[in-house]
């Protein structure tokens, strides 16, 4: 399938979500679930309209982006160095893993209270819940990453003349990476859930305070202005997660990689049908040439 | 050490001065992991610029050896000594080349030469030119730029072999590196080897399960079986292909393939 092609099956597919939920309430259809108090797409597309228009909206936006990056980057730096750390040296995972396995079931929502007493500010609380809650997806998949790399790795670079440090840069964090990715792709979707609902606990300003506020003075439009918001900005920052992950790790080796297209098949594919041994025929041939190379340059 | 001297000869390029190969010797020594010994009472001498083949059926501790005397391994019991010295570590000038996949995968064939050179502290501009001279040496100047899961598992081992020389190791210890390769590409590698080894003046053990290929690239032949080095023969007329009809070459390989046999 090409490129345009996958666009325009993407597109399709929110447009026919869209369509969907336009159709069911406006013709108020209530079948046991009610569409008739839901607010219209083109309710929320006006009242959408409206707010880009004001000040607010924006304040929100920045307010929430910020949060969420800085306590994100905060859960990168802090998990990976945590995941390193528990998975290289046995004393540090003798020191920090029973109180790492404590905290870890701790829904970090369930954090506010602490946040509100060791915080000065609710500005500091939100972030320091927005990184817990990153935190331990970053740690655990960080942990299991540079405990699966491959020994002979680290030990090539110790065998030319590499310490500690030089196994760190070249083996554990680039290896690791792969995984490491996959647990920022974990945590900026579990941030998210919890920097909304800590700015609906205890916010001022945020996507988050203002969905709720619009909740509590029954103004549905406004509710989904804010849902859209989130929906938006959630799959805008996972997806630049997922892009950077799928630069840093270029180097691995992947079947969807290889253009199918390449693969050669004319001529010949009609005589493979013709004899029953054919299939290996093209098999055989496209090896040779390698074959071939390798040898002539082992000889000269 | 003799990292300082090693690095002057090594700016002469990719086939200049060489340094001197280095004597290991293990001791009465016990080798294997602390809760699994693998080999017992080794006595083994590697004279300077030697090579050694050691040979014997797969499990029997050839790879413990190696590791011993690359210092990834401290011995259980006896010592393990390098000209004379106790080994305490894997350092740059015993170089390990493992049997695949040690290349680093998110590095390309040229970044993978580079990094011993890294190790060593030399400047880009020198780490590059030395690693493409090396890649030249051993044939893969148009895969420089791949990745190493782009190209075969006989350039993969090309590229484990330049990496290895290019630190300029004193001994190269290898760990049947041409083990997963098929037999062609393998008489290949076995003639490369000999040629990029001549003039590196390096001391070799070269571990295989292969009793032809012992006998075509060492000097002597190392026999470890039922947790033992049972013997060491010396080899008439190492690294010719012409010699394998000799009688005494056709005697040595009885021999070996009886006493690893029982």
């Amino acid at each position: 399938m090409t490129r345009p092609v996958r666009y325009a099956l993407r597109l399709v597919s929110l447009a026919v979500a869209l369509g969907l939920w336009q159709l069911l309430t406006s013709r108020d259809i209530d079948v046991w679930l009610r569409f008739s108090q839901f607010p219209t797409v083109t309710d929320v597309a006006r009242t959408f309209a409206d707010r880009l228009a004001g000040p607010d909206y924006w304040t929100d936006l920045t307010d929430s982006l910020t949060r969420i990056l800085s306590g994100f980057l905060l859960a990168a730096v802090l998990g990976v160095a945590t995941g390193v750390l528990v998975a290289r040296s046995r004393l540090a995972e003798d020191l920090l893993g029973p109180v790492l396995e404590v905290v870890r079931p701790i829904p970090a929502i369930a954090l506010v209270p602490v946040a509100i007493l060791l915080f000065p500010s609710n500005e500091q609380g939100i972030v320091f819940i927005t990184c817990a809650a990153a935190f331990f997806p970053v740690l655990v998949s960080t942990r299991h990453a540079v405990r699966a790399l491959a020994p002979v790795w680290e030990e090539a670079v110790r065998t030319m003349g590499g310490g500690r440090w030089r196994v760190l840069g070249s083996v554990v964090l680039p290896g690791a990476l792969p995984g490491v990715f996959g647990g920022l792709s974990v945590g900026i979707g579990v941030s998210w859930i919890c920097v909304i609902s800590a700015e609906m606990i205890s916010g001022q300003y945020g996507v988050g305070y203002r969905t709720w506020q619009d909740y509590t003075v029954v103004d549905y439009p406004g509710v989904f202005v804010g849902m859209v918001t989130i929906g938006a900005l959630g799959w805008l920052t996972s997806t630049t997660v997922e892009l950077l992950g799928r630069r840093l790790t270029h180097w691995l080796p992947r079947t969807s990689y290889v253009p199918t297209a390449a693969r050669p098949k004319p001529a010949r594919a009609a005589g493979a049908a013709v004899s029953p041994a054919g299939a290996a025929v093209p098999e055989d041939t496209r090896a040779q040439p390698e074959e071939a190379r390798d040898e002539h340059l082992v000889r000269d | 050490m003799s990292t300082s001297s090693a690095t002057e000869t090594r700016t002469t390029g990719g086939s200049g001065a060489s340094p001197r190969g280095t004597r290991l010797t293990l001791r009465g020594a016990t080798l294997g992991r602390p809760d699994a010994a693998a080999v017992s009472d080794v006595d083994l001498d590697v004279a300077p610029g030697e090579i050694l083949t050691v040979v014997g059926p797969s499990g029997c501790g050839k790879s413990t050896l190696l590791r011993t005397l690359a210092g990834l391994l401290p011995p259980l019991a006896g010592t393990a000594e390098q000209d004379g010295h106790p080994i305490e570590g894997p350092g740059a000038d015993r170089a390990l080349v493992f049997q695949e996949d040690a290349l680093l995968p998110w590095r390309t064939l040229r970044a993978n030469v580079e990094l011993p050179l890294a190790v060593q502290g030399l400047p880009r501009t020198e780490r590059r030119s030395q690693a493409t001279a090396w890649l030249e040496r051993v044939g893969l100047a148009a895969q420089a730029g791949q990745l190493p899961h782009r190209v075969s598992g006989g350039q993969r081992q090309r590229a484990q072999l330049a990496r290895a020389l290019a630190g300029r190791p004193r001994a190269v210890l290898m760990d049947e590196p041409f083990g997963a390769l098929d037999a062609q590409t393998r008489t290949g590698m076995q003639n490369l080897l000999v040629e990029v080894l001549r003039g590196t003046g390096a001391t070799v053990v070269f571990v295989t399960h292969d009793v032809d290929e012992a006998l075509f690239l060492g000097d002597r032949v190392a026999l470890l079986g039922a947790g033992r080095a049972t013997a060491v023969r010396a080899v008439p007329r190492p690294r010719d292909r012409t010699a394998y009809g000799d009688p005494a070459h056709v005697a040595l390989r009885r021999d070996v393939l009886t006493s690893l046999g029982t």
